[in-house]
């Protein structure tokens, strides 16, 4: 029974698999004329059309692209624009001898082997019939060699296009950034429709982080063209819609000033404009010249930039981490009133030493013998470790770690320049989740007068001074003011953070003056700033230890003694009682923060002081 | 005489007839597919600008997928039943590792990386789909019910959407195509079928509405290239022209000015058929869908022959989704379908796509060259 009833179904089944074979064998015809009938539409009712399109004249689109647009800084001045250039462009597919037509050019116009080699790559990368550049700003000579030859090098031309050019060169290349070529991986991550016909993308600094408002959109062209794929008529266009212009709070005299200011040091100055948290000045020296990236920088002149022991791709000002030394006096002082850890007035005796119990260490001050005895204004003024030894140990570790994070201190501030670091405050957590060790408490000593762990940013201590200076009302950095399209108001104005310290202002009101004197008293660190100004500056002087040598690095007396030298770093803002611009400065192995870092800062407050108020200007 | 004939027919008494015969070789399949890669590189020495090294790389790889499916014919179609599971179980994990590896390094992967060569679980899957789907159904009575229709559908969506989110539309969809295949000529019935078209077709509204705005913007670009003049809609202009101004007789080979001059982009890749239809006209066209005709006809004729239900369902799905290749590729080329990544099937540059298809007439060939009764 069973049996016959498998039976029957095995001959239901092959009878319903040939149905649908047959079924299927139908679709696939239907579907195949249908093909049919489309193929037939095309190639003999449109053809006449099509061909005309193909053989006369074919339709080639074109991308319009857009202008990028212009970085100004605060007061108009052109941080970066766009320059006429002439460029030798190739079409491959219309050359028919590739390498003997290089060979030839190279002769004529003398170009290095490197420039053909990328040109090669650039040309591997590129789609088929869209030229590539060999030569980007060609100069008045090699433009009139050619031109006379022109005519025994069909595919070759001379193309005038926009490049990007940056007046200040490595003054402020590290905030304004550059653009170059876009690369492979670039390529995959952009809007292929927007990218279309653009060559250049904006690799770090401003230009990076504003590349789609910069970058405007491209609209198209549908061009007839001829056999020689010459343009005869536009058919039809949407046009580009230009990058929009920005206007960068960066004061560009002032960052001069700044820049000039460190000399042959490196290092780094970052100016906040308090009241709204535009960044004034965004200086890193060694800075680097940015217009040889934009036409495609040699080889050798890379290597050398890389290679550099001044490291002048090295944006210190964003991503440098540094020991805050004495500069996070201040903060830790007002940690111990705020948790009512210290009274200001109490004294304490300084014997240039500090001993933690039952330790027989010796914790040194910088000061051989001592500061003898110091109030919390004094220890401020003077610099005097002992007292932040013994107040680091009685906040600890855990206060000390959270107060400081309000401040900005271990995160990134949040400006508007990719790739910021965000430093490190270290804590006992961080110490257990990282290094898998304890915390001991000669570490909070040493955190306490900014040496150990603790590592910040030039743009961090500038922050955290801004925010000092705003009696705790965080200032967060920014450099885009406005576009053309914004109100100023729009972005000047931010919105009122909804995590401000709370700080009572007789405890930072303490702080202040004590900074105050940093500059102004006579034991004061800095008070060779203090001269010849009719208003006050608030400031701390640093000095940061270096720690590390690299192993590997060259064996020079002479040059390791300089590299071993401490860093000398200052943090201030001006005028005290009505704080408008807060500076940090840290100088590369400086040396002591009075003397060298101080002046610097002292350089830029009273040329932006003096200089915005009219009234004051001695001229 | 008559009889005389037949005889020769069935069973060749030359030489060359035995080896082939003990090599498992369908001949006019074989003699179809020769031709079609034949057709391949002629086409490729135009499309890829006379390139040698290209068609030295390609022949050297489609070489190879004739040696895998000269291989694959001599495996009795019941170990290919037998391990149906396992196969589909690996693919499925496989695509589950490529994933993850993708998430691990942020970016789209669709191969995993053997060091010796790289191995892409989806070209593995779209063989290992209908094998599986096979294999499910052929151990129930046919045709399906609902339940195992449910359990069909879950083997089918699972790997097309592992696919998908590699992301790689284009194979997911011949993947689900390959599975819908088995389903329906294991004999689902129309109702099934009319009602899962009118849930799919009902089911797109209330989609779109759920879509945010740019998710909507994404289909709508997709659904209409010419939202973006510059990439999608470039080609699609272009690869009409081309073939256009191909008329009935064509360019003649090597003269098609719209590839030549680069006015169409992907020449060589997906949208090769604009350039043969360029050089060889509508009479070409017609001569290679006739010869894609062919090929399928006779691994629908294969498909009849099998002689149990897994053969059966097995071949004609892989002859079903060989048409669905060549229906999306062509059809995206000519503007009738939205622009998917499909090459045309064994024509365009491009290895893995050639070796798993000639691994599926592989597989065709040694359903019908390992037949338990014989013909009487």
């Amino acid at each position: 029974m069973s049996r016959i009833y498998t039976v029957k179904n095995k001959l239901v089944e092959s009878r319903l698999f040939i149905n649908r074979l047959i079924a299927a064998f139908l679709l696939i015809l239907l579907l195949t004329s249908g093909l049919i009938v489309r193929l037939v539409y095309l190639q003999i009712v449109g053809h006449e059309h099509y061909a005309t399109l193909a053989k006369d004249n074919s339709i080639k689109i074109e991308p319009l692209v857009p202008t990028r647009g212009i970085i100004y800084d605060r007061h108009g001045k052109v941080l970066a624009d766009n320059t006429q250039s002439f460029s030798l462009d190739l079409i491959p597919e219309q050359i028919s001898d590739l390498d003997d037509t290089l060979l030839r050019l190279q002769k004529l116009l003398n170009i290095s082997d490197e420039k053909i080699d990328q040109y090669q790559k650039q040309r591997k990368r590129q789609k088929r019939f869209v030229s590539t550049s060999l030569l980007i700003s060609m100069s008045d000579e090699d433009i009139a060699k050619f031109a006379v030859v022109r005519p025994y090098f069909p595919g070759v031309d001379i193309q005038a296009r926009l490049v990007r050019h940056y007046p200040y060169a490595d003054l402020a290349s590290h905030v304004v950034g550059y653009v170059a070529r876009i690369n492979e991986a670039e390529m995959k991550a952009l809007p292929i429709a927007e990218y279309r016909g653009s060559s250049h993308v904006g690799k770090i600094g401003i230009e990076k982080t504003y590349e789609t408002a910069l970058h405007g959109k491209t609209g198209y062209a549908e061009i007839e063209t001829n056999v020689q794929a010459r343009a005869i008529n536009t058919v039809n266009s949407v046009l580009p819609i230009p990058g929009d212009n920005l206007y960068l709070t960066l004061d560009i005299d002032l960052q001069k000033t700044a820049y000039d200011a460190l000399g042959d040091f490196n290092g780094a100055v970052v100016a906040i404009d308090i009241k709204t948290g535009g960044v004034l000045v965004f200086a890193s020296r060694p800075g680097f010249d940015p217009n040889p990236f934009v036409i495609g920088i040699a080889n050798d002149a890379y290597q050398a930039l890389q290679s550099s022991e001044n490291q002048p791709l090295y944006n210190r000002a964003l991503r440098g981490l540094y020991p805050p030394g004495s500069t996070i006096k201040p903060f830790i002082a007002l940690a111990g009133l705020e948790y009512n850890a210290i009274n200001a007035g109490h004294k304490l005796f300084c014997p240039g030493y500090y001993q933690l119990p039952n330790v027989s260490h010796h914790y040194r001050d910088w000061k051989k013998g001592g500061h003898g005895s110091v109030n919390m204004t004094e220890a401020i003024t003077q610099s005097c470790d002992v007292y932040f030894y013994s107040l680091a140990s009685t906040l600890g570790i855990d206060r000390m770690h959270d107060f400081l994070q309000h401040f900005g201190f271990g995160e990134k501030t949040g400006i508007d320049l990719t790739g910021e670091k965000s430093g490190l405050m270290p804590s006992r957590e961080w110490k257990r989740n990282r290094r898998n060790q304890s915390w001991y408490p000669g570490e909070t000593l040493i955190t306490g007068i900014g040496q150990g762990f603790l590592q910040v940013t030039p743009i961090q201590l500038a922050k955290a001074t801004a925010t000092l200076a705003n009696n705790g009302n965080i200032v967060t950095p920014f450099l885009v003011k406005n576009t053309e399209h914004t109100d100023p108001e729009d972005l000047a104005i931010e919105e009122s953070h909804p995590d401000n310290i709370a700080i009572k202002s007789e405890n930072i009101n303490t702080i202040i003056s004590a900074m105050v004197n940093v500059i102004h008293d006579q034991h004061g660190t800095a008070k060779s700033i203090g001269k010849d100004i009719n208003y006050q500056i608030a400031g701390k002087t640093g000095t940061a230890q270096v720690f590390n040598i690299k192993q590997d690095a060259k064996y020079n007396e002479n040059d390791i003694d300089f590299k071993l030298r401490d860093h000398a770093l200052f943090i201030s803002f001006a005028p005290a009682d009505d704080p408008k611009i807060a500076v940090a400065v840290i100088v590369e192995n400086g040396g002591h923060g009075g003397s060298v870092a101080a002046p610097i800062a002292g350089k830029v407050i009273k040329q932006y002081l003096e200089g915005t108020n009219e009234n004051r200007n001695p001229e | 005489m008559k009889t005389e004939t037949r005889s020769e027919q069935f069973h060749p008494p030359s030489v060359l007839g035995n080896i082939l015969r003990k090599l498992h070789i369908d001949i006019p399949l074989f003699i179809g597919l020769l031709l079609i890669a034949l057709l391949s590189f002629t086409i490729l020495y135009s499309a890829g600008s006379q390139d040698m090294d290209v068609l030295i790389r390609q022949a050297s790889r489609v070489g190879l997928a004739f040696l895998l499916m000269t291989a694959l014919a001599h495996v009795d179609p019941y170990q290919f039943k037998r391990y149906s599971a396992l196969l589909f179980g690996l693919g499925i994990v496989l695509l589950v590792a490529v994933l993850i590896m993708g998430q691990i390094g942020k970016g789209a992967q669709r191969w995993l990386d053997l060091g010796f060569f790289r191995f892409q679980p989806s070209e593995m899957i779209k063989i290992t789909t209908p094998m599986m789907v096979a294999w499910y159904l052929a151990e129930h009575a046919l045709p399906p019910k609902v339940k195992q229709l449910l359990v069909a559908s879950l083997l089918i969506v699972v790997p097309t959407f592992l696919i998908a989110k590699q992301p790689d539309l284009g194979t997911s969809l011949l993947v689900a195509s390959s599975g819908a295949a088995v389903l329906f000529f294991a004999g689902l019935s129309w109702r099934f079928i009319l009602a899962i078209t009118t849930l799919l077709a009902g089911m797109t509204p209330i989609l779109w509405h759920f879509m945010r705005g740019y998710q909507r913007d994404r289909v709508l670009t997709f659904l209409n290239p010419e939202a973006d003049p510059l990439g999608r809609g470039y080609h699609i202009i272009q690869s009409k022209i081309a073939i256009g101004s191909g008329g009935i007789y064509g360019k003649g080979w090597l003269g098609s000015t719209q590839s030549e001059l680069d006015f169409l982009p992907e020449s060589s890749t997906d949208f090769i058929f604009a350039v043969f239809a360029e050089e060889f006209g509508l009479f070409g066209c017609l001569g290679l869908l006739t010869l894609y005709l062919l090929i399928i006809s006779r691994c629908l004729y294969i498909a009849s022959q099998a002689q149990d239900t897994y053969s059966r369902l097995l071949a004609s799905s892989l002859a079903f989704t060989f048409f669905v290749y060549v229906f999306v590729n062509i059809g995206m080329v000519i503007g009738v379908l939205p622009v998917v990544g499909v090459p045309l099937p064994l024509i365009s540059y491009g290895g893995t796509s050639v070796v798993t298809l000639l691994a599926g007439f592989g597989i065709l060939m040694s359903i019908h060259t390992h037949k338990k009764f014989l013909p009487h």
